[in-house]
């Protein structure tokens, strides 16, 4: 449909946009930056907390520039004096709610609401300060988020990013007017909710309201620990992204520096969540068509469609809202948790170490990694199998504490063993990446063959497409997997929880007929989790989806089945795929909860 | 000589609602809505939109479904007219909102009724299901229910009351798009106040001229005013447009009116010395019905600190300049008067209300500077000592 286009001034330039567009993206487009608190690129617009807005010539209220679609022959001043006399008031009222101990924050210096009261100079507050001691106690319930009413300004970003993104709403906004906040349900403490650790929440608040329980002290605590073994795993999705926490574009690809920071910041060996990626893929391979095979076969009662069990937050989304489903999540424990255990026990014997006196920590992009080290079945090596879990962010805190000089380190490589990876695994980070890599190896190992997409590249799972469908035709198979002759295996893939949930909602319905889904809880995949760098949107993480996606094309070995080190590991110590070894130390079980 | 004010009987007068239908169905809608515009009608809930033109906006939509709402969550403090409308002559009112969709072309109509005001309903639900038998007979598809309020004052506004209609949190939109466009599920929707919808009827019986002869230019008719506060003679009367505020102490008055509030807590407050010179109506001072009288006995003090308390706990809290403003101007009188903070602060107080009016969301948070700033002005001194 073609668009109308409609004419305006702003600031005294004429301007032509299309029908519908806001004032703020008309001002954009002339490179006019109005401020703004509650708006986000990724969420519907509010136009709540007006420190957007503007003046339009003729009007006696001032519209609010991100909420309010430009008019024919609108004239817009986005500077005047009465904009920034009701700008100054605005920021100074949420500065007279807000916690301002800016020195002793976790965001100062990444605040956007220190920002704005800096560009305004906003120096002694006029108006009285109205934060309560109440809103001082911190919810510190959860091991994954932190809640701080005493900083929150009502923006309500989290309470739409919970339900716009997440179709969670473990947030939402409760009372009204001076008691108006954001709580819970009933408000019980963030752990006793439907929370899924997610972290989005995180990503999108201006201020320190929502942050990460963060657990630096307690990792440096034991780097200097003379009787500790500290060892560090990185996820995949972490090498596209730490990089901004030093000002660097997003979607550098910085793998060999963090290697040689995590060295310098004391961790005594540096290994890759990516070789657990890889054992992943051998282990859930193995199980979905081990699933195919007793339902095509034996015909027995499988759960299918599989789901991927790699995200922690999707494993709560589903143990809440879809309890029924669990016999169908993959009982593959995610690759953060392989790694614990076999860190704790395979590599603990191959370097002669005591697993008690092993710390394992573990750099993720996300937040819900953080309550999955907690669950009580994490402990198949007998001991709490991953002892810390530290975001992207809290890395890059680290690195600055050092004094590290991160964009001109050189370039180091991960330790053996538990250090080499594979294409396949580093693809886990963008959505679409775990179907990609399980389907490289899975077809392999029923045909013989390599994937047939070209250069290994399987472009239709990949992409920022809420749901995304595809299929593969299974011909010439080997004599052993005969019953999988002719099948046509359906696929699909969803990131963001809301789009899990329709996909969920189809198969529920049975209107879709999928063999294997993989989902990822937050938007574009881990590349866009809650532990990863401030701030987020849509061209931000296709930029860290590139990095992603250069990195597998960079890798001389490009798929998980190939990996020398995971062939070992099965030789020596585990045996086979779903063996008995795999069973104690690699899968899980999954534990119903309540919506509420 | 001063002119009397004038009583008027359109709205509590019985009427024969169903010939008033029977007339207007053979009539175009066009007709009808011109009638309404060429009367002069504005919205009686208070803030005075032309109420033709909300009928020409919602009929020229294109829509599969429209809505006529009709606002009964009368909350504005010192008004209590809706409430009596509403028991005296309901059947004018349903009739009121038949007539709207006609005009504007809905077969569903909403009573959003005050959840203090539930006592009504069994009375509302006898009155409906004659009314739609009468419909029945004049073969006019349009059916009426309604829906209860849960008790915040911010849900009068129409865009949260059809947030709250729709079960979500009572919370002002952003316009455009305004309810003739996109209102309750989307639709176009004609919300308009009891009062309104009866006198609608009123023109739709007589014609515009009748109405139009009563009033001024800008104001025009008559209009049911909730009387309170120190007076002798408390109550609801109908009175035609265009008097003054001394015409009106002077019938209502104890004698010793200082102060009268015009439109309830989020009107104006009118000093003594202006009687005279104010003019009620929207050349004036608009109210949609609330006129309180305060006497000499009265704290100019409290009577601010207490609207100012309603509008901390009735904004809804979503926008920044009423949420936190409203606490602010509450808590920055207090502070003046503890001689916590000095008189100048009041100043301070007031560049902030003059943010609050032109930067809040909705009418709520630009409404509150009505009473802070004429408060304040007018009895500084009470104020600060």
């Amino acid at each position: 449909m073609s668009k109308y286009k409609v004419n305006l001034k702003i600031n005294n330039i004429a301007i032509s946009v299309d029908e519908g567009t806001t004032i703020l993206d008309a001002a954009r487009q002339l490179n006019f930056k109005i401020p703004t608190l509650c708006h986000h690129d990724d969420l519907c617009v509010a136009g709540n907390c007006r420190v957007c807005v503007v003046e339009q010539k003729g009007a006696r209220l001032l519209p609010a520039s991100c909420a309010t679609p430009v008019s024919e022959g609108m004239e817009i001043q986005t500077n005047s004096l009465k904009v920034r006399q009701a700008r100054k008031h605005i920021v100074e009222l949420l500065l007279s709610e807000h916690n301002a101990d800016c020195t002793k924050c976790f965001k100062n210096g990444s605040c956007e609401l220190q920002e704005m009261s800096n560009d305004y100079r906003i120096g002694d507050h006029v108006f009285l300060d109205l934060v309560s001691e109440k809103d001082k106690v911190r919810d510190i319930s959860s091991p994954s988020i932190e809640k701080d009413d005493s900083k929150c300004i009502r923006c309500q970003r989290c309470v739409r990013t919970c339900d716009n993104l997440q179709a969670v709403s473990a947030l939402a906004v409760t009372h009204k007017g001076n008691k108006m906040r954001i709580s819970t349900f009933l408000d019980k403490p963030m752990n006793d909710v439907v929370c899924t650790n997610c972290g989005q929440c995180i990503n999108r608040c201006p201020t320190a309201a929502l942050t990460e329980r963060n657990y630096i002290d307690e990792v440096f605590d034991a780097i200097y620990d003379p009787n500790k073994f500290v060892v560090v795993q990185t996820a995949p999705a972490t090498r596209v992204a730490i990089g901004e926490e030093f000002g660097m574009e997003p979607g550098s690809r910085v793998t060999g520096k963090m290697v040689t920071a995590l060295r310098r910041l004391g961790f005594d060996k540096v290994l890759d969540t990516d070789f657990t990626a890889d054992l992943t893929i051998m282990e859930e391979g193995t199980e979905l068509l081990t699933r195919l095979k007793e339902a095509l076969v034996d015909g027995k009662d499988v759960a299918l469609p599989m789901l991927t069990s790699c995200s922690p937050g999707w494993i709560k989304f589903q143990e809440h809202l879809y309890p029924e489903y669990l016999d169908n999540l993959s009982t593959c424990k995610s690759p953060q948790q392989m790694f614990g255990p076999l860190a704790k026990t395979y590599y603990a014997e191959k370097i002669n170490k005591s697993p008690a006196d092993m710390v394992v920590v573990s750099i993720m992009p996300c937040t819900a990694k953080k309550f999955e080290a907690e669950r009580p079945e994490m402990r198949g090596s007998g001991y709490k199998d991953v002892d810390f879990v530290l975001t992207t962010r809290e890395l890059g805190r680290m690195i600055h504490q050092a004094g590290i000089d991160f964009e001109k380190l050189e370039d180091e490589r991960y330790d053996s063993i538990l250090g080499e990876s594979t294409g396949a695994a580093v693809i886990f980070g963008a959505t679409g990446g775990v179907m990609e890599a399980a389907l490289r190896t899975a077809y392999e190992l029923v045909t013989g063959r390599e994937v047939p997409f070209t250069n290994l590249n399987i472009k239709p799972v990949r992409g920022m497409e809420g749901v995304k469908e595809a299929s593969v035709k299974i011909k010439d198979v080997k004599p052993e997997w005969s019953f999988l002759e002719g099948v046509e295996l359906n696929v699909a893939i969803a990131h963001g929880l809301s789009n899990a949930k329709i996909l969920m909602d189809k198969v529920k319905s049975g209107e879709a007929n999928y063999h294997f889904i993989e989902v990822m809880a937050c938007p574009s995949g881990c590349i866009g989790g809650g532990g990863q760098p401030i701030p987020t949107n849509m061209e931000i993480r296709k930029k860290r989806a590139a990095g992603i996606y250069d990195e597998d094309e960079a890798m001389v070995i490009r798929k998980s089945h190939d990996n020398p080190e995971v062939a070992e590991i099965y030789k020596s110590f585990l045996h086979e795929p779903l063996g008995h070894k795999s069973h104690d130390l690699l899968h899980t079980h999954y534990t119903p909860r309540k919506r509420h | 000589m001063e002119k009397q004010i004038k009583k008027v009987d359109l709205i509590f007068g019985k009427v024969d609602y169903a010939d008033i239908l029977a007339k207007s169905l053979k009539r175009t809608r066009d007709e009808i809505i011109l009638d309404v515009i060429d009367s002069g009608l504005r919205g009686r809930g208070g803030a005075g939109f032309p109420t033709g033109l909300k009928w020409k906006f919602a009929k020229n939509e294109e829509a599969d479904q429209k809505y006529v709402i009709c606002n009964a969550d009368e909350g504005e403090p010192g008004t209590f007219k809706d409430r009596e409308i509403l028991t005296q002559v309901p059947e004018k009112v349903l009739a009121g909102m038949a007539l709207c969709g006609y005009c504007i072309g809905a077969s569903e109509g909403y009573i959003y009724l005050r959840g203090e005001y539930n006592f009504l309903l069994p009375s509302l639900y006898k009155q409906i299901d004659a009314f739609h038998k009468k419909l029945k007979e004049l073969k006019f598809d349009f059916n009426i229910k309604i829906c209860s309020g849960s008790g915040a004052y911010v849900c009068g506004e129409e865009t949260a009351l059809m947030e709250s209609m729709e079960g979500r949190r009572g919370e002002p939109r952003n316009k455009p798009p305004f309810p003739t466009q996109q209102g309750y599920l989307g639709k176009p929707t004609s919300v308009n106040n009891v009062e309104t919808l009866v006198f609608a009827l009123m023109i739709g019986q007589e014609g515009p001229t009748k109405f139009k002869e009563l009033g001024t230019f800008d104001s025009r008719g008559s209009k049911v005013f909730s009387v309170s506060g120190d007076t002798p003679t408390p109550g609801i009367y109908e009175l035609e447009l265009g008097m003054t505020l001394e015409q009106f102490v002077n019938e209502f008055g104890d004698g010793d009116t200082k102060a009268v509030q015009v439109g309830g807590a989020s009107g104006f407050c009118v000093a003594r010395k202006d009687f005279k010179s104010t003019l009620i109506g929207f050349e004036g001072i608009p109210t949609g019905g609330s006129m309180m009288l305060f006497n000499s006995s009265r704290s100019m003090f409290n009577i601010l600190n207490d609207y100012l308390e309603f509008f901390e706990e009735e904004s809804c809290g979503q926008c920044t300049p009423c949420r936190v403003g409203c606490q602010q101007l509450l808590k920055g009188i207090e502070a003046v008067k503890k001689g916590v903070k000095p008189p100048p602060y009041l100043e301070e107080l007031q560049k902030l209300s003059d943010t609050m009016r032109i930067a809040s969301k909705c009418g709520l948070g630009q409404s509150v500077p009505n009473p802070f700033n004429s408060i304040i002005k007018n009895f500084r001194e009470e104020i600060i000592y």
